[in-house]
C-alpha cells in the first residue's frame, strides 16, 4: 500500500511541529500586520518599523540556517561559505530593485547610478532583463544554484570532505568578494546596490511592502521547515545521514554520494539565494561585504549554537545570535566579535548538541522523573523521525527518547 | 542460479555463438565468478600486491589466510574498486572488468564487501541499516519518494530474523554489542543480494557460540552465493572447510584445502619462521 505523498508530507513532522508552524503562521501573517498597519503608533501594541523590519531580516537569516543544517548538521559537510549563495540571491534580485530606481537617481538616468558614475553607455550583458521581476527572481535562484552545483560537483568529485572543504569554500566567498569589490566587475563596486524606491510599483518604504516582504520571509521559512523535514525523513535523508556517518560503506552498498551530495549543496544554495532575495528589499542593501569569510562562519555558528542535524536548532541559533548581535551592535558594538567567539567556543565546550540538545536533554531529564508524562516528552524529542505512515512496523528511531517512551508507558 | 547468463531462445538464429553476452550482466559461463590477474599494487614504492593471481569459482566458499601485511585487505579494495591496480586485470565473471568501474557500480554488478572492522550506520536503527543496505534503485530521485513496500518489509523481517536482530529492530545500531555489529553487516550485506561476498575478518571480537554460527550461516550461503573470507581465527576457517589460499607479501604462496596448506612447509616458514 504506497501512502499519498501529502500524508507522508504530513507524517514527516510531529503534531508539536505543526501546531507550532501554525502559531507562527498566525502571528507573522495576522498579528503582525495588524499590528503594525492597524494598531495607531502610540497604542501599546504597536510594532514599529525598525522591529518589523529587523525580524523579517532575521526570518532570512533563519532560512539560511536551515539551509546550513541541511548541509552541515545531515550530509556532514561543512560549508563556510554559505554567504557567497546568500549574497548572489541578493545580488540578482537588487539588479531588478537597481532597475526599479528608473530615473530617480541622482542622475536622472536610465542606467543605475554607480553606472552613470563610470560613464557607461549602456547596461552590460548580464543585466539584460534585469527590470523583469519574474527573471530576478529566477536568476536569484538559478544563479546561486549553478555555482553551487558547478563548485560541487568539482570538489565532491575529487571526494574533497571536512576541513579541506570547508577552507576551499571559504576561499571561494572571499574570491568572489573580491571581484565584486571590483567597480567594472559591474555590480557597484564597494557600495554595491542601494537606494531602491520601488519593488512591483509599490514604493519599498511603506508600511504595506515592508509587511508583505515580512509576511512572504516568514512563509519562505515555513516551507523550508516543511521541505526540510521532508527531506530528512525521507529514505533519501536516511543515505544523507549515512554519508556523514560512514561514506565508505554507503559506497560499498551501491549509493554514489557524490549525486546525494550534489542535491542537497545545490538546493541549500538555492534557499540561500531566495532568503537573499528577500532580505535586499528589507534592509535595502547589498555590497560585497555581505561575501566575506566572517559573515559566512557566523551562519555556521547559528547552527552550532542552535544544536545541528536538528532544523528546529537552526531557527533557534539564528533567533539566538542575531537578536544578541543586534542588542550589542546597538549597547556595546565594540564587544561583539568578542562575544560571537566567547560563544562559539562555550557552544562547542559545553553544548555540543546546541540550546536544543540541551533543552532535549532538561526535558528527558524531568520525564525520568515523573515517569508518566515522559510519553509527550519523548515524542517531541523524538529526533530525526517518526515514521512512513500506517503500514506494517514502523522504524521509529529508538535513541534513549524511545526507550523512555516504552517506560513510560509501563509504568 | 539465475545470475548464469542463457542464451534468450534456443530456437533464435544467434544460437551458433553459444550464448548472448549482455553488457553488465554477470556471465558465470565459465563457472568462474573472479580472475584476478597479475595484480600489481604499489604504494610509494612498497608493492602490497605482487602479479597477484587468483580465481574463484562460483558457488565457492574460499578463505583467504597470510600473515599482516600480505596482502588480504589492498586485494579487497582493488576487487571492490576502492584502490585502482598498477597493472594486471579483475574481472568479475566472464565480462565485467572491475578496474573500470566506481565501487557504487561494483555493488550494484553484485559484489558486497564486510569490513575489518564493522561499519555499519551507527545512528540509524537495526531496520534502517538493512533498509539502505536492500537491493534496490538507489539514485537520488528515488530514495526522495522511497516507499517500503510489504515485500520489502518482509525480506527485512527475514535477514533480521536471520542475523538473530529480529528484537533489536527498533534499536539504534550504535548501541548493539560488537558481535552484534558483525552480524548486521552481514545482514545488510545479505539485503544487498550480491553474487560474490568479500568478508573481512568477520568474526572478529565474536564469542565462540557467535563464530560457530557465522560459520553455519556462511556454509549454507555456499552454493548460491560466492564468499571470499579473510580470516586469521584457524578453526574458523576449518569450520568452514573450504579451499585456502595463503598469501605472503603481495603474492600467492599455496593453495588447497586447510591440513595440505599447513603442512606446506613454506607456509610454516612464512608463519614462525624468522
Amino acid at each position: 500500500m504506497r501512502t499519498p505523498f501529502t500524508i507522508r508530507l504530513l507524517d514527516s513532522m510531529p503534531r508539536g511541529g505543526w501546531i507550532a508552524l501554525a502559531l507562527f503562521a498566525l502571528l507573522a501573517w495576522v498579528w503582525v500586520p495588524v499590528a503594525h498597519l492597524v494598531l495607531p503608533a502610540e497604542h501599546a501594541l504597536h510594532i514599529p518599523a525598525y522591529w518589523v523590519s529587523l525580524i523579517g531580516k532575521i526570518l532570512c537569516y533563519m532560512v539560511v540556517a536551515v539551509a546550513m543544517d541541511l548541509i552541515w548538521g545531515y550530509a556532514g559537510i561543512l560549508s563556510l561559505g554559505h554567504g557567497l549563495f546568500f549574497a548572489l540571491g541578493g545580488y540578482a534580485f537588487g539588479m531588478y530593485l537597481m532597475r526599479g530606481i528608473g530615473r530617480d537617481g541622482s542622475y536622472q538616468s536610465d542606467l543605475p547610478d554607480f553606472m552613470v558614475f563610470l560613464d557607461w553607455k549602456e547596461l552590460p550583458w548580464f543585466w539584460m532583463g534585469s527590470d523583469s521581476f519574474v527573471w530576478a527572481l529566477f536568476l536569484a535562484m538559478a544563479v546561486p544554484g549553478v555555482v553551487a552545483f558547478v563548485f560541487g560537483w568539482f570538489a565532491f568529485r575529487s571526494r574533497i570532505k571536512g576541513v579541506y572543504f570547508s577552507i576551499i569554500t571559504q576561499a571561494l566567498t572571499y574570491a568572489a568578494m573580491l571581484l565584486f569589490f571590483r567597480n567594472e566587475t559591474g555590480f557597484g563596486g564597494n557600495n554595491g546596490f542601494t537606494d531602491f524606491k520601488r519593488i512591483l510599483g509599490f514604493s519599498i518604504t511603506a508600511p504595506e511592502t515592508r509587511v508583505v516582504l515580512f509576511g512572504l520571509s516568514a512563509a519562505l521559512l515555513a516551507l523550508c521547515l516543511i521541505l526540510g523535514r521532508y527531506l530528512v525523513t525521507s529514505r533519501f535523508g536516511r543515505v544523507l545521514a549515512a554519508i556523514r556517518d560512514a561514506e565508505s560503506r554507503v559506497m560499498f552498498i551501491g549509493y554514489n554520494p557524490l549525486h546525494y551530495k550534489l542535491f542537497i549543496w545545490t538546493l541549500s544554495a538555492v534557499l540561500c539565494g531566495l532568503a537573499g532575495a528577500l532580505y535586499v528589499p528589507q534592509v535595502g542593501i547589498i555590497n560585497p561585504s555581505e561575501m566575506s569569510p566572517a559573515n559566512s562562519i557566523e551562519i555556521a555558528i547559528w547552527v552550532a549554537v542552535g544544536g545541528r542535524g536538528t532544523l528546529v536548532g537552526a531557527v533557534v541559533g539564528a533567533g539566538i545570535v542575531n537578536f544578541a548581535k543586534s542588542w550589542f551592535t546597538v549597547s556595546f558594538p565594540e564587544y561583539w566579535p568578542f562575544f560571537l567567539g566567547f560563544l562559539f567556543i562555550a557552544v562547542t565546550l559545553f553544548l555540543p548538541q546546541g540550546v536544543v540538545g540541551l533543552v532535549r536533554k532538561l526535558a528527558r531529564r524531568k520525564a525520568d522523573d515523573t515517569p508518566g508524562g515522559a510519553d509527550a516528552v519523548a515524542a517531541a524529542a523524538t529526533p530525526v523521525r517518526v515514521g512512513l505512515g500506517k503500514g506494517g512496523p514502523l522504524p521509529v528511531k529508538a535513541g534513549s527518547g524511545g526507550e523512555i517512551a516504552t517506560k513510560g508507558a509501563g509504568a | 542460479m539465475s545470475a548464469v547468463t542463457m542464451s534468450p531462445g534456443h530456437q533464435g538464429s544467434d544460437m551458433a555463438s553459444g550464448h548472448v553476452l549482455i553488457p553488465g550482466e554477470l556471465d558465470l559461463s565459465h563457472n568462474v565468478i573472479l580472475y584476478l590477474d597479475d595484480i600489481t599494487v604499489s604504494f610509494d614504492g612498497f608493492r602490497a600486491l605482487n602479479k597477484l593471481s587468483l580465481a574463484i569459482d562460483a558457488g565457492e566458499l574460499r578463505c583467504i589466510i597470510g600473515p599482516n601485511g600480505a596482502g588480504k585487505t589492498t586485494m579487497m579494495d582493488v576487487i571492490t574498486g576502492k584502490t585502482r591496480p598498477d597493472s594486471g586485470k579483475a574481472f568479475f565473471g566472464q565480462t565485467i572488468d572491475l578496474t573500470r568501474m566506481t565501487e557504487p557500480q561494483i555493488a550494484h554488478a553484485g559484489i558486497g564487501r564486510k569490513f575489518q572492522k564493522p561499519t555499519i550506520f551507527e545512528h540509524h536503527t537495526v531496520f534502517e541499516n538493512l533498509e539502505l543496505a536492500m537491493k534496490t534503485d538507489k539514485r537520488v530521485r528515488r530514495a526522495l519518494f522511497a516507499q517500503l513496500s510489504d515485500d520489502e518489509r518482509d525480506r527485512i523481517a527475514m535477514t533480521l530474523k536471520r542475523i538473530r536482530l529480529a528484537d533489536e529492530a527498533e534499536r539504534v545500531a550504535g548501541l548493539l554489542s560488537h558481535g552484534q555489529k558483525q552480524w548486521l553487516e552481514i545482514g545488510m550485506l545479505l539485503m544487498q543480494e550480491p553474487k560474490l561476498l568479500l568478508l573481512d575478518e568477520p568474526v572478529a571480537g565474536m564469542t565462540d557460540d557467535e563464530t560457530e554460527r557465522t560459520a553455519e550461516l556462511f556454509v549454507s550461503l555456499a552454493g548460491t552465493h560466492s564468499l571470499v573470507v579473510v580470516e586469521h581465527d584457524m578453526a574458523f576457517v576449518e569450520a568452514l572447510g573450504g579451499r585456502v589460499t595463503v598469501l605472503h607479501e603481495g603474492a600467492l604462496l599455496a593453495e588447497g584445502d586447510l591440513a595440505t596448506v599447513q603442512a606446506d612447509p613454506r607456509v610454516i616458514e612464512v608463519y614462525l619462521g624468522r
